[in-house]
């Protein structure tokens, strides 16, 4: 019987586990130094705040990993060797496998601040970060202020969780303005204005110069580089983006870029040797999408392609539309095809954007300037189903049909007010159109007559 | 093993601790529930209307006081914050002791009611006595422990709702149906049958009296409606009586089947029904705590199933008992019933394993024949042992039993006693026979769904913790699978809860609601067709 061995029980690898057990009778086994079981990364957060316990973020019973006979080792892995195709694990045993899964993920980025390693500092990835946060932020007297080094989606997420026992919180950003590498500047600015009223001390075109520690090497203070001024703080999250987990590779015979090399079947240049997920680097960008895609779904159709082709249905990884979602503290965001940020914005693109007069609720679209052809959406307060978008850039609509259509997308509860109208008009008024909304039709939505 | 239990050490505990303004609310409310309690100890107090309202006014004011402090300063959202590290939401002490507070109060209230006051000839005592003054002023009698509870039940469900109402003021969905909960009580549940009451002996039932009638409260949840001394009464007081006791009828075979094939379950359990609505205000600060195991699912169907097979048995003998057999007096005779009965039970049954019977799982095919062959057998008995005991116990034994099992320690005891160890629908999970025979029809037969919205879920798990009714919501979302299940009461809260958009209520084609092929957007289309062959 073939041996497959995963390295990683994330999304990723649990994913290409699940699927090889659904395709064939293979022996399976996981291997994590992380965890016993797979839970869901990205609800790390709601531990910390209270809303879930740790055993309520693991998304299978305990048993189901027997019943499916996915086998469960917990252990490091120190190295790869390939030529004799086994694993060491924990500087001691060795593991065969006939092939291999790399599902290693990422780590906090460091950029060689002075003082990134003392005690106090650490990042918000892993299940030890958690447990660390414990001991480093339980409370607003232990951790008298938090300091936050980086503007992405961790960071806003350790800002909220601070926050929700009354940390206080200073969020250090390098941009200009939140995140807007990725986010058009109407919306980044609306996050701004949101941060600041959950009374965080929000800084932005601020970089850090150093941590400051005290005479036991625990964090004391930060440097701000652009002021010199000095912030006392208990302790600091660095969350300035991941990098892959592959430092074990680096004596191996797999390629290793940022990320582990592999081509559109996610095949290394190892024979029998994959790699899936947050630490796979594609050799060449998949469209608009980067070479290296740290996101939940990507992670789970990685598993579910390399799945295919292990068991005997080579299968090249293809991902579709793209999407994504967020939450920043009380604003959902979800975004379907492509709308840049303003460093990003392509020649060809042009965007519209609508915002509510007092509500935390705005929407970008983007279409292509000659053709019309829509391009994608951002929606900030305003839930979008998922299919609707799916379905309109698979027949690459234009604008004008998105707008006469929009209600149709709309997944907010029922009940909910509709922005659709004052949203369609203001369009008008920009681009002087003369759209006019249709209604609702659930004919339209579910396909049928 | 969880993180937060981990810091016994020096670092300190997650805060949890009562505001000050918290801490006098929480005072105010105990102190209205003092009163009460001195009242049951029979100090008699002075004026009883005053210190009524007094206490009311304390218990009601501290909750919404505690409620405005909570949510107040707050930005609108999701307000799950330290739900798992206070005692009272966690299983922990206080929760514990809500618990046994709870149940010895409702073991009191059915079974020892003498002890709230209760006295059969004379003027009521303690706590019942100071209740009478209300009871009074609405119905024009004295009060019982049934009016005691329902007082404090509205009271319950009015102060809660408007703690539920700040909690979820950004979500319309919520705000709409807390509406709704607050008001079928405080109308239909516990104004309109006691001014229903002044109408006894008047000229417009024709001097007749009408049986205690909430509404909106129909059979099986009412499962006492069918029986003799509340059909005499209904048929004794005049065309008001007659139509009542058709509507009685029509709410479970007509307007109820309409209502939730259009919009699920939920337009009853967490829009209308009176133990709905307490679970989802005074219980909302419990629902994590259902149990989500395949296993509590299992003993789940098996239970609850067994409660409607159980008072539909009790139903039929009791009409059974009091009809004649004499076709000359009355055209619905012992027979006649029972063959109608059995006619009903045998088309549903048969129409549900034609056209249906691929979307039941083995076991509830067997559990459905099981049971169905009990019932045919013991309808059957009568017309073989002639006119003995129909369903080997007298009528009366049947319903004595289940007013005591299910009526009483299921609903009450167990049901809203156990709500910070259980979770807040027990009853309605485990032992209401109407929400087992609305979520038949919700799963076989209703446009409601709660659709997934493609490929953006991220398995967080917060649509399961707060699932009320214990379904493991995130099972069916993170496989982009609609959740169609006969349990699902539609309060909401795991769209509300969820992240990233992927949950929504709503009513749509029969074709297509139940899917479960994996529809994960995004993917590759080859991909899927793959995933999804079997």
């Amino acid at each position: 019987m073939e041996n497959i061995i995963i390295i990683g029980n994330g999304i990723a690898g649990v994913s290409a586990a699940r699927h090889i057990r659904k395709l064939s009778d293979k022996r399976i086994i996981i291997v994590s130094a992380e965890t016993d079981y797979f839970f869901s990364r990205t609800a790390l957060m709601y531990v910390y705040m209270g809303h879930m316990k740790f055993e309520h973020i693991q998304p299978y019973e305990n048993w189901f990993w027997e019943k499916n006979r996915i086998e469960l080792v917990r252990a490091f892995v120190n190295s790869v060797d390939t030529e004799n195709k086994q694993l060491l694990l924990d500087g001691s045993r060795a593991l065969k496998y006939d092939k291999l899964i790399i599902a290693t993920g990422s780590k906090p980025n460091k950029f060689g601040w002075p003082g990134q390693d003392l005690h106090g500092v650490q990042g918000l990835y892993s299940k030890q970060d958690l447990d660390l946060l414990e001991v480093n932020a339980p409370n607003k007297e232990v951790c008298k202020r938090a300091v936050i080094v980086g503007g992405g989606l961790i960071g806003i997420e350790l800002a909220e969780m601070l926050r929700s026992r009354d940390i206080p919180v200073t969020f250090l950003v390098r941009e200009d303005s939140f995140w807007n590498g990725v986010l058009p500047n109407g919306e980044s600015q609306l996050i701004n204005e949101h941060i600041k009223e959950h009374h965080i001390d929000l800084r932005l075109a601020t970089n850090l110069k150093e941590i400051v520690g005290d005479e036991n090497g625990k964090v004391k203070s930060v440097i701000i580089q652009e002021t010199g001024e000095e912030l006392a703080c208990d302790m600091v999250g660095l969350t300035a983006g991941v990098t892959p987990n592959i430092d074990f590779l680096k004596d191996s015979d797999i390629e290793l870029g940022r990320g582990v090399k592999v081509n559109r079947h996610l095949e290394t240049n190892v024979k029998d040797v994959y790699a899936i997920g947050d630490c796979a680097e594609q050799h060449e960008a998949i469209g608009n999408r980067r070479p290296i895609e740290a996101v939940w779904y990507t992670g789970r159709m990685m598993g579910e392609t390399v799945a295919q082709t292990i068991c005997g249905n080579k299968l090249e990884y293809k991902p579709g539309h793209w999407f994504n979602s967020a939450k920043f503290l009380d604003v959902e965001y979800q975004t379907y095809g492509w709308v840049f940020g303003a460093r990003g914005k392509q020649d060809y693109e042009e965007q519209f954007h609508w915002r509510h007069d007092t509500e935390k609720v705005c929407v970008t679209i983007s279409f292509h300037k000659d053709t019309n052809l829509f391009l994608g959406i951002n929606t900030f307060g305003i839930r979008m189903r998922h299919e609707i978008f799916d379905r309109w850039l698979t027949a690459e609509r234009d604008v004008d049909y998105v707008m006469e259509h929009l209600i149709d997308a709309n997944f907010d509860p029922e009940f909910y007010r509709n922005y659709e109208n004052q949203i369609v008009s203001k369009f008008n008024a920009d681009f002087g159109k003369s759209v006019k909304t249709k209604k609702k039709s659930i004919k339209r939505i579910f396909q049928f007559s | 093993m969880s993180t937060y239990d981990r810091s016994m050490a020096l670092t300190g505990q997650p805060p949890k601790q009562l505001s000050r303004n918290q801490k006098i609310a929480t005072l105010i409310g105990f102190f209205g529930l003092t009163v009460i309690l001195l009242a049951a100890f029979n100090v008699n107090l002075p004026n009883k209307a005053l210190w009524l309202s007094i206490s009311l006014g304390a218990i009601t004011a501290g909750t919404v006081w505690f409620a405005w402090d909570m949510y107040a300063n707050k930005e609108p959202g999701i307000k799950n914050d330290g739900v798992w590290f206070k005692s009272i939401s966690s299983k922990g002490f206080w929760g514990w002791m809500a618990g046994i507070a709870l149940t010895s109060f409702y073991i009191i209230l059915y079974f020892y009611p003498e002890y709230l006051g209760l006295v059969a000839k004379g003027d009521n005592k303690g706590v019942i006595g100071l209740f009478d003054p209300l009871s009074r002023a609405l119905s024009g009698n004295p009060a019982s422990q049934w009016f005691v509870y329902g007082t404090l039940y509205t009271v319950a469900i009015l102060a809660f709702g408007i703690k539920f109402l700040w909690k979820y003021r950004h979500n319309r969905y919520e705000r709409i149906r807390t509406i709704s909960v607050m008001f079928f009580q405080t109308a239909f549940a516990f104004i309109i049958p006691e001014v229903m009451a002044r109408l006894n002996g008047s000229s417009v039932l024709n001097g007749g009296s009408l049986p205690y009638y909430d509404l909106k409260n129909m059979w099986p949840l009412n499962y006492y409606n069918f029986e003799g001394y509340r059909i005499k009464s209904f048929l004794s007081s005049g065309d008001i009586g007659f139509a009542l006791l058709i509507f009685g009828i029509a709410t479970i075979f007509i307007i109820s089947p309409i209502l939730t094939f259009k919009f699920g379950k939920r337009w009853y359990c967490s829009w209308v029904c009176g133990c709905g609505g307490l679970a989802e205000t005074a219980g909302d600060s419990f629902r994590q705590l259902s149990d989500k195991t395949v296993k509590a699912w299992n003993i789940e169907r098996w239970v609850v199933h067994s409660v409607v097979v159980f008072v539909t048995l009790m139903t039929t003998a009791v009409i059974y008992s009091y009809l004649g057999n004499d076709t000359s007096k009355y055209w619905l005779t012992k027979s006649t019933f029972l063959i109608s009965v059995a006619v009903l039970l045998t088309t549903v049954f048969a129409l549900v394993m034609i056209f249906k019977r691929e979307q039941l799982q083995k076991d509830a095919k067997y559990g459905a024949i099981g049971y169905f062959v009990i019932i045919m057998a013991l309808i059957g008995m009568h017309f073989l042992s002639g006119d003995g005991n129909v369903f080997l116990f007298k009528s009366e034994t049947l319903r004595k039993s289940y007013s005591f099992l299910i009526g009483s320690i299921f609903s009450g005891v167990i049901g809203t006693g156990f709500y910070p160890i259980l979770g807040n629908r027990v009853w309605c999970r485990f032992g209401c026979p109407m929400a087992a025979i609305l979520g038949f029809q919700q799963r076989l037969f209703s446009k409601f769904r709660i659709t997934t919205n493609g490929g953006q879920c991220i398995s967080c798990g917060n649509c399961s913790t707060y699932c009320e009714m214990g379904i493991d919501v995130r099972a069916y979302a993170q496989k982009g699978e609609n959740i169609v299940r006969s349990s699902c009461v539609g309060c909401g809260i795991c769209s509300a809860v969820c992240p990233r958009g992927v949950l929504k209520l709503e009513n749509g084609p029969l074709k297509g609601r139940i899917d479960s092929n994996q529809v994960l957007l995004g993917n590759d289309v080859d991909l899927m067709n793959l995933v999804n062959q079997k």
